[in-house]
């Protein structure tokens, strides 16, 4: 028992220390850094500042799920997609976006609990294939339906113009950073709360945390239930802000990407979350820049997949933690002072 | 708190670090035009330069830049040079999202030019339409681009896909009379209208399929088609997916007369997607609306021969270098038309008087009301391994007209090759 208490203690000792942080004042400071860059950025920085919102939501459900909880998901990016279709299908019918996001929201927590009761089942490589088959078959999907799903030509979105007070790209920052910030917020709040305690509890040692009087296979689902609602959520944006749906936008290499994203960031770590919702947004553009200065513009079609490669192997080289783990130095020569 | 606030403040740095300028309009004369200086014109496209759309396709938007380097080289149009920003969207209609807002957004493009497939552009639409980029020539035979109250800056270039079905279909009746002709099509508005103009002349067809460019595999169609003893197969295909439905078809001892949409037809792309097999190709009928790349006593092809090898590296002529260089030829004529104070409204205003004559068969028919382009095409066949045109033009609509011989021949281009004033 003293065996699964030091357990317990060591799964949990690596955020106490973080635990002083106040969520509400990274709520607020978040959003006044939000509301103060779509005032000075260009609209095409602003417009990827709302992607990097919109890939922090399903980012930070997925280092949850991943990092903490121990489950690998290779299938978020079709949660994305059926949170996407689902606003799509519920905008172009009912024209409601706040109610269509809850929509989306709920739409895939019903199936990511489809998945996730499955998933509770399944271990390691055999989870990794099941969400893997779920990333796969979203195309066939669409094309078997396609009197629904229109097939690889997707569906657009009705939307509203935003109020004239406002550009439309500040407009779909706006609305996909309230919507992680209020994300991250949640999910600091349930990972530092009795669950997260669980979840950590579950990955470290089944057997252990059962004898704890967890139950494992509620805590996974649960899990799987969370970060299904924010894929969802994401996938939802995701669909505003392109003012379409395609299947072609949730390939398989958006999941693999989600995964390497929360990896180099850090893994468990919400900041880490945020770090790969960044690098999936400038990574590509970077090596659009790459292709465009080497002048050839078929270059950077493959050149982002290899650069995230890339990126991986160094970042686990140098710190296997992810970039999260890194320590500035000014601040190490602080901790020693003290 | 530190962590996260480094974060945070590093996030902002990365956000801001590319940021330059702002500040977007379309204002009333060209000094407060985007992407028009007094010495540059710059305009953007959205290709398929990777993934499965890219066989043939991908020559087009090198050609067009080609034509242009060719204008540039001879003092541009009003003393403007002209810039073509070419973008690889891979076929992929979220890449097109992404790379179309960079050309508006970031690079403020005057003018998205021949953004080339239906399913990819008709993401944009709405998008161009809030931003007020004219949207020229969409490289695609859909109907969605001729919606002048909806998108008042959209202007199709390709005969839309219903006239074509049309055409092909009037050919069919009466060459293959009583013969059970059959479809397959791409799962989207391309296949479907294309379908709408065949069934609006035949009735409907024996069997269709439908495949989608994600999954490269034609077996399970081809072989229902087969099993349901067609005799002629009418494609709507992109040209990987032409190759690969003849060579399937091939491979289960399915040969019936094919006949090919335009934009799947172009014989080059064709016979070396086929491989040895390019024999299968033989007797394959198509149409098309612009001279024959291989027709050499063509002035046009003459001229786009001269540009293609002093501008574009010599590539190998086909009619995907036609293609693209026409559309070139085209946008410069509506430069020219527009005038030297050139604004987003103007070019609009310039396309819609239309009046235009060029390379084509038939005439482009943009008008106020009107915004589809070119408005027929002419069968071709292929003999010998060359495509060669034969029977006449014919002009059609995409509602009940009927389909009619146009007569005229096309003009001939000017001397020097630019379009003047």
């Amino acid at each position: 028992m003293t065996i699964v208490k030091d357990r317990l203690k060591s799964a949990t000792a690596a955020p106490t220390r973080a635990a002083r942080l106040n969520p509400l004042i990274v709520l607020v400071v978040g959003a006044a850094i939000i509301v103060a860059l779509t005032y000075t950025l260009p609209p095409f920085r602003t417009y990827q500042l709302a992607t990097v919102g919109a890939y922090l939501c399903v980012t930070a459900g997925l280092t949850v799920l991943t990092g903490l909880n121990g489950q690998l998901s290779l299938g978020h990016g079709a949660l994305m997609a059926t949170g996407a279709y689902t606003l799509a299908l519920w905008q172009n019918k009912f024209n409601l976006l706040a109610v269509g996001i809850v929509v989306a929201i709920l739409v895939t927590t019903a199936v990511g609990a489809v998945i996730g009761l499955a998933a509770a089942r399944l271990r390691g490589p055999y989870l990794a294939g099941l969400t893997l088959a779920v990333a796969v078959v979203v195309p066939s999907i669409t094309s078997t339906f396609d009197e629904t799903f229109n097939s690889d030509q997707g569906l657009s979105v009705i939307l509203n113009p935003p109020p004239e007070s406002m550009t439309v790209e500040q407009w779909q920052a706006w609305l996909c950073w309230g919507a992680a910030l209020i994300t991250v917020f949640a999910l600091t709040i349930l990972t530092r709360g009795r669950f997260g305690r669980d979840m950590r509890a579950v990955r470290d040692d089944e057997t252990a945390a059962r004898l704890a009087g967890i139950s494992v296979a509620r805590t996974q689902v649960s899990a799987f239930v969370v970060s299904a609602a924010c894929a969802g959520l994401a996938g939802a944006l995701f669909a505003v802000i392109a003012q379409s749906v395609s299947p072609g936008a949730f390939p398989l290499t958006l999941s693999l990407f989600l995964l390497m994203a929360i990896v180099i960031g850090g893994l468990g770590r919400l900041t880490g979350a945020l770090i790969g919702a960044l690098l999936l947004v400038a990574l590509p553009a970077i090596a659009h820049e790459i292709g465009e200065s080497a002048g050839s513009q078929r270059l950077e079609g493959n050149l982002a997949l290899t650069f995230f490669g890339v990126v991986l192997v160094v970042v686990m080289l140098a710190a296997p933690g992810g970039l999260a783990s890194l320590r500035i130095p000014f601040r190490r020569f602080r901790t020693k002072k003290h | 708190m530190k962590r996260t606030a480094t974060v945070l403040v590093a996030a902002v740095l990365l956000a801001a670090a590319g940021c330059s300028n702002s500040g977007n309009g379309s204002g009333t004369s060209s000094a407060d035009t985007p992407g028009v200086t007094d010495t540059e014109i710059v305009v953007g496209t959205h290709m398929p330069l990777t993934g499965p759309a890219a066989a043939g396709y991908s020559k087009i938007a090198p050609a067009t830049k080609a034509y242009f380097d060719y204008v540039n080289a001879n003092g541009g149009i009003h003393g403007r040079k002209i810039t073509y920003k070419i973008m690889d969207d891979g076929y992929n209609p979220a890449n097109t999202q992404q790379v179309v807002r960079q050309l508006v957004l970031q690079d403020k493009v005057f003018a998205i030019l021949n953004g080339l497939g239906t399913p990819t552009h008709s993401g944009v639409l709405d998008f161009l339409k809030t931003n007020r980029v004219p949207d020229l020539f969409v490289a695609s035979g859909s109907r969605s681009w001729n919606q002048p109250d909806k998108y008042p800056g959209t202007f199709g270039f390709n005969p839309d896909y219903t006239v074509e079905g049309k055409i092909l279909a009037t050919h069919v009746k009466e060459k293959f009379a009583g013969k059970k002709v059959c479809f397959l099509g791409q799962d989207d508005d391309f296949g479907r209208d294309s379908l709408a103009g065949i069934e609006k002349v035949l009735g409907p067809v024996a069997a269709k399929q439908t495949y989608v460019t994600s999954n490269p595999n034609v077996g399970p169609q081809m072989g229902a088609l087969k099993a349901a003893a067609c005799e002629v197969v009418m494609l709507a295909t992109v040209p990987g997916f032409t190759a690969l439905s003849i060579g399937t078809g091939a491979k289960i001892g399915f040969k019936p007369q094919y006949v090919v949409s335009n934009v799947g037809s172009d014989p080059t792309t064709l016979a070396k997607t086929l491989g040895p097999a390019a024999g299968l190709l033989e007797g394959v009928v198509a149409a098309n609306y612009l001279p024959l790349a291989n027709d050499s006593a063509n002035p046009w092809i003459q001229l786009y021969t001269k540009v293609n090898s002093q501008y574009n590296n010599n590539a190998e002529m086909d009619n995907n270098v036609v293609y693209g260089m026409s559309v070139a030829y085209l946008f410069v004529q509506a430069l020219q038309s527009a005038g030297k104070d050139l604004t987003r409204d103007g070019i609009i205003a310039a396309v819609q008087k239309g009046g235009f004559t060029g390379p084509g068969l038939v005439p482009v028919r943009y008008s106020a009301t009107d915004h589809s382009g070119y408005g027929g095409e002419q069968l071709t066949t292929i003999e010998g391994g060359q495509a060669k045109y034969f029977g006449k033009a014919f002009r059609t609509d995409d509602k009940d007209a009927a389909v009619e011989v146009y007569e005229s021949s096309p003009a001939a281009p000017p001397a020097n090759g630019i379009p003047a004033a």
